[in-house]
């Protein structure tokens, strides 16, 4: 790791600051992407700012009828919550399957989001259940948030505070988890909502998580595994590694799909 | 560009000088002489270097040592008890033979007694999947497993017959 | 019987430490002024070093040296050699150019280490390790095993011809056309024996230290074998005289033959220490091991099996290419040779057996001896072919290897490919393993699944191996470098416990107990009273070291001889004491009676005898301590049945292990609890090699591909089920402990018995790993085949 400076405020005006005064800061929320990344000497940012002491950041609510989750709320948190469990079980699903245990102990919902790596978990739960971001300037809706690999709409500067994830009729998550890294290598997240059906894919392609219109299509018609057989994944844009080929994974993101819309019962 | 952390190890309060950059191994191994503690990786998937923080099971090469300032971290050589009597895990890890080469035992251990604190009666699927993050090369994990499944027993019945 | 002697689970004496954290590993050793080597790497798989400016690293903070090829060949040391003699087929020797501890002047493998900055913080060195400024120019490189011959590939080595170090034969050519001439029916089958990083959990690490004193070189190192590698650096390398060279191997966190090469980083830790003047250490972070550990496996295959009309073999013939990658490491050429072929005649009554191999360079890291070393990769070949020719011919495959074993009365049994098996039960094994399987009911088990929707396979794998190796005289007239006998020292202190000198060395194998064991059960003396030295050059005899499943059947018979000679030596002691007649002394339990009274003297009275000699035989020498060698007179020859069940989800193409039973024939077993464990960890590498473990190249740059975790796939414990293993026993007639060797087995026999049932559940080859991804692409290109039906 290069060297770097360090700071750990209190409150999220203190944060935003600090990184607006640092020449090339970070924010390091649970820092499980981020430390590995500065340990391999992959990035050298001049300042970390720690997220870790602001109060404001954490914690497990309701507004009306939608879960809101704070930025720096571990995935344990997330996985163990009887608030979470009753109102939109499949998040369960999700942050209960991020990684091992010791990462769910430390990783953040804000952080694994603010990074958008294309084979997490979360980005594909956003945007499955029509969640918003709220950050310290503004509220952003799921699916103008993530722009492509590693890529979001957060300004420099710009800090996840919660997320509001309203809550589905029905939603589940079915994952294949590359097998060497246990990174999602086709995970697929259905919901049924008032407004529609909704469905998201993440680990499969190269921009990362995103919708499939014709898979909501065909359940908005027809809510059940078999009215996605006559689909076709179409596996150009898909990524292609010693893993998976194009079209396996193309294959993987259809059976993810109907096993996550037989899940949802 | 060096700072100063406070914390307490072990049950022994202590302030170290380290970098911004200095990991929570690092500060064990290196400046507490705490070499139980291991490291395998770099990529934070072996759990090696597991260690509790405040109670919970965290990988120590993955956790700046500033991160844990005025934290409680409790590592391989604070689980047994002052006179030396191993604590249920580590015994039950001897019993049926849950190591060989010892190198990624302490952390094994480790994750093994977060997993009994959060779940105290796990299936045997549980206990394998718990240990996604922990890699061993020799056991094949089916002693692992078992001594895990056994202290769940042993300590379930202790405490039935406390009851 | 002791109470924990021979044949007791007794718990392990080593255990208390390791799981205290008080294990105590080469990155755990703290020298006072110790300075930190970072190495600077090849980022290429090929490429000319045309210069490297030392001064863009030397100013930075905390360095105070770097060192390059040029610096290590102006002191005289020499390059890393092979240590074992192949031959051509025309009689001619091998090409083995030496491996350089830095490169000189090309650069042939992604990862070979360049040059070495020596910094007061490892910080420090890596920083200035990243700045150091080297001007390469890349070259082509040749990276595939089948390939890699041909003409017109990149030449790995200017002076050896389309990158073959060797083409070696074996067996009977002609006969074994001629039995193919015969054949009713012939099955034929092209393999992948994919390669593979083993993958210690502890990296390899060294701590080099110089004292102007003694003039003494300490190396404190991970090392399985510390004699062999002083012998190598002093009689090869010249680092230092044997005399001045120390070895220190402490605790080791596992090796599975990684750790017995010699290697450039820790070599270069030991000699740069006495440049700096200051302890050098190094410590692999995991991407370094990944690119500089010896790799393992890598051979493409084409076997064919000729049968008569009954099903019994006539013929096997084998061609085999294997990479050795860009140099011959120190086992590299026996491995896929004499540890290979040497076993092609698994179980079976082959009349008639001829193989080829061609070795090849490549410009990839160099491959050695991992787990099982060549005989994996024979079980692979005879398992798949005999149980591909099976379900050619429509027989139970247990009914096939029922009708070739080798008979129990037929031993000694003389393969055609030079072995001389001594003694076996086969059909015993095969037979409690379809118990334990219960094979019987496979059928139902099978419907079960496919009403799941799971395609179900079982598969067999009748393996055996040649361990204990090895007789030294086979050895050398073979082109081995070395003699493979073993070392002990028994020494009794004047208070009578025991310290065990043994030049074995455990990591992870359990020697501490199963060694103390051994001296339970010949001495009397309780496991608690004796102390296991293993691993230090100055402390223990000359040894051999650990591999091969050797350390009982060779280390383990060396330090019987050694306990034989002190019961010699005691009832002398004890007939003078008794005043009775040395012939009349009976020695059991630990204690010498004069036989047919009471009269007895224990083994801890006659050591106090014997260091305070004031009632003492005359002509008897003071003390009570024996060294013994043994030199094994043939190898051993542990044999057993995996039987694996899997599960195939055709729409993901994963394979899921749901029953897996190994029974083994380890001979006589010092301590059953061990002897599991290992079972079980050889399992798992062997179900890791099958289904999840690769080391990929990018085939044009020579990149790997899988060079961390996130892409090598590591087995973890939601991989397996309970793993069922039983036991069969035909003592080994050649060493006094009856004993075969038990820590490659598992990794021997798995990948084919894995193979077996993915082929059966999949109906089509697939070529190891069974991916989730090659087994659905199999099944893609099977579907309309089936659809056809």
């Amino acid at each position: 790791m290069y060297a770097v400076n360090y700071a750990k405020p209190a409150s999220v005006a203190d944060a935003v600051a600090a990184l607006s005064a640092a020449e090339d800061g970070k924010f390091l929320a649970g820092g499980m992407t981020l430390i590995p990344t500065l340990k391999q000497r992959l990035a050298a940012p001049s300042d970390l700012v720690d997220l870790g002491a602001i109060g404001e950041l954490q914690g497990i609510g309701t507004d009306g009828d939608a879960l809101v989750i704070g930025a720096m709320t571990t995935h344990a948190d997330v996985a163990r919550s009887p608030l979470v469990a009753s109102a939109i079980p499949a998040l369960v699903t999700v942050a209960g399957g991020i990684g091992d245990p010791q990462v769910r102990n430390v990783g953040t919902l804000g952080g694994s989001i603010a990074n958008n790596d294309p084979a997490a978990d979360y980005p594909g739960a956003l945007l499955g259940l029509g969640a918003e971001v709220r950050t310290n300037s503004r509220t952003i809706a799921a699916d103008d948030f993530f722009l492509g690999m590693f890529e979001t709409a957060l300004e420099d500067g710009e800090l996840i505070v919660s997320v509001r994830f309203p809550k589905p009729l029905a939603a589940a998550y079915a994952k294949f988890a590359n097998p060497a890294s246990r990174y999602s290598m086709a995970g697929v997240f259905v919901a049924r909502t008032a407004s529609g059906v909704r469905v998201a894919v993440t680990g499969a392609a190269a921009g990362g998580a995103h919708r499939m219109e014709t898979m909501e299509k065909a359940l908005q018609a027809d809510f059940s595994p078999a009215a996605l057989d006559p689909i076709t994944v179409n596996p150009n844009g898909l990524n292609s590694d010693l893993h998976g080929s194009a079209a396996y994974r193309a294959n993987l993101v259809k059976v993810m799909a109907k096993r996550a819309v037989a899940a949802c019962g | 560009m060096s700072t100063t952390v406070s914390l307490t190890v072990n049950g022994k309060p202590c302030t170290v000088e380290v970098e911004p950059r200095t990991l929570l191994s690092a500060l064990l191994r290196d400046k507490l002489g705490l070499t139980g503690t291991h490291v395998g990786c770099d990529t934070s998937q072996c759990g090696a270097c597991v260690v509790h923080v405040d109670g919970k099971s965290r990988k120590s090469c993955t956790t700046l040592a500033v991160q844990v300032d005025g934290a409680e971290v409790t590592t391989i050589e604070g689980l047994a008890a002052a006179d030396g009597t191993l604590h249920p895990m580590q015994e039950a890890f001897r019993e049926n033979h849950g190591l060989q080469c010892g190198f990624c035992t302490p952390g094994m251990v480790m994750s093994a007694v977060d997993l009994l604190h959060t779940n105290p009666s796990p299936t045997e699927a549980e206990v394998r999947e718990w240990l996604e993050g922990n890699i061993c090369r020799c056991t094949g994990y089916h002693n692992i497993v078992k001594a895990i499944l056994d202290c769940a027993a042993n300590l379930r019945g202790a405490q039935q017959a406390a009851e | 019987m002791t109470a924990d002697g021979i044949g007791v689970a007794v718990r392990r004496k080593e255990d208390r430490r390791f799981l205290t954290g008080a294990g105590r590993y080469t990155d755990d050793i703290d020298r006072y002024g110790q300075v930190y080597a970072c190495f600077v790497r090849s980022p290429y798989a090929h490429a000319t070093v045309d210069s490297i400016n030392k001064e863009s690293a030397l100013g930075m903070p905390g360095v105070l040296a770097v060192f390059t090829g040029a610096d290590v060949a102006a002191d005289g040391l020499g390059l890393l050699p092979a240590g074992w003699m192949i031959h051509n087929k025309d009689g001619s020797p091998m090409k083995t150019p030496g491996h350089p501890l830095l490169v000189a002047d090309r650069a042939r493998y992604v990862g070979e280490a360049v040059a070495v900055v020596i910094a007061e913080t490892y910080a420090q060195a890596r920083d200035a390790a990243d700045a150091l400024e080297v001007d390469y120019t890349p070259l082509p490189a040749t990276i595939a095993t089948g390939t890699a011959s041909k003409p017109g590939q990149p030449q790995v080595h200017d002076d050896v011809p389309n990158n073959t170090a060797f083409d070696w034969c074996i067996g009977d050519k002609a006969a074994t056309e001629a039995a193919f001439a015969n054949a009713a029916h012939i099955t034929k089958l092209d393999i992948v024996n994919n390669r593979l990083i083993p993958n210690a959990m502890e990296p390899r690490a060294a701590v080099g230290e110089y004292d102007p004193g003694t003039e003494i070189t300490t190396l404190y190192t991970t090392s399985q074998n510390p004699h062999v590698a002083r012998l190598v650096l002093s009689a090869f390398v010249q680092l230092a005289p044997e005399h001045k060279l120390r070895i220190v191997a402490p605790d080791v966190g596992g090796g599975f033959g990684s750790k017995i090469y010699v290697y450039a980083e820790e070599t270069v830790c030991a000699w740069a220490a006495r440049k700096v003047k200051r302890p050098v250490r190094w410590t692999a972070e995991r991407s370094e091991s990944f690119v500089t550990d010896a790799h393992g496996r890598d051979h493409v295959t084409h076997a064919e099996l000729a049968m008569d009309a009954n099903g019994k073999f006539l013929g096997l013939r084998v061609k085999t290419f294997a990479n050795l990658g860009a140099f011959a490491s120190l086992f590299g050429t026996a491995t896929p040779t004499y540890l290979y072929m040497t076993l092609l005649s698994g179980q079976y009554k082959i009349p008639a057996i001829y193989g080829e191999v061609d070795a090849v360079y490549t410009n990839t890291t160099p491959v050695d001896a991992y787990r099982g070393a060549g005989r994996p990769e024979a079980t692979f070949v005879v398992e798949r072919i005999v149980e591909t020719a099976a379900r050619e011919l429509g027989l139970d495959p247990a009914d096939l290897r029922r009708r070739n074993f080798i008979q129990p009365d037929e031993f000694p049994y003389q393969t055609p490919v030079l072995l001389q098996y001594d003694t076996g039960d086969y059909d015993k094994h095969l037979t409690k393993a379809l118990d334990l399987g219960d094979y019987a009911n496979f059928t139902i088990r099978k419907a079960d699944s496919a009403a799941r929707g799971k395609l179900r396979g079982v598969g067999f794998a009748c393996y055996i191996e040649a361990c204990g190796i090895a007789p030294s005289a086979a050895v050398g007239a073979l082109g081995g470098g070395v003699g493979l006998w073993e070392s002990g020292t028994i020494r009794f202190n004047p208070t009578g416990n025991v310290t065990v000198h043994t030049g074995s060395h455990s990591h992870g194998q359990g020697h501490e107990t199963a060694f103390a064991q051994l001296i339970a059960t010949h001495l009397g003396v309780p496991v608690d009273q004796v102390e296991v030295v293993h691993g230090d050059t100055m402390q223990t005899p000359f040894g051999m070291g650990t591999y091969g499943s050797r350390s009982l059947a060779v280390g383990g018979s060396a330090l019987v001889k050694a306990a034989d000679k002190i019961v010699a030596k005691g009832k002398k002691i004890a007939a003078h004491l008794l005043e009775a007649s040395e012939a009349d002394i009976e020695f059991t339990d630990g204690k010498f009676t004069v036989a047919g009274t009471d009269k007895a003297k224990s083994i801890q009275e006659v050591a106090f005898a014997a260091y305070v000699p004031h009632n003492y035989p005359a002509g008897v020498e003071p003390g009570l301590e024996e060294s013994a060698f043994y030199d094994p007179l043939n190898f051993t020859f542990p044999a057993g049945t995996q039987i694996c069940e899997v599960e195939v989800d055709p729409d993901t193409g994963e394979v899921e292990i749901v029953q897996f039973v190994a029974v083994d024939d380890f001979g006589k077993i010092i301590n059953p609890m061990i002897v599991e464990g290992q079972v079980h960890g050889g399992i798992a590498q062997g179900v890791g090699q099958a289904l999840m473990e690769h080391a990929v190249y990018d085939q044009d740059t020579g990149q790997l591909l899988s060079g961390s975790y996130m892409d090598y796939c590591m087995p973890r414990a939601d991989d397996f089920p309970t793993l069922k293993v039983g036991l069969t026993e035909t003592p080994c007639t050649h060493n006094p402990l009856g004993v075969k060797g038990c820590g490659e087995a598992g990794a021997i026999a798995a990948p084919a018995a894995v193979m077996n049932a993915v082929t059966n559940a999949v109906g089509t080859m697939v070529q190891m790993p069974a991916t989730p991804l090659r087994v659905w692409e199999a099944l893609q290109s099977a579907a309309p085949a089936a659809a056809a039906e």
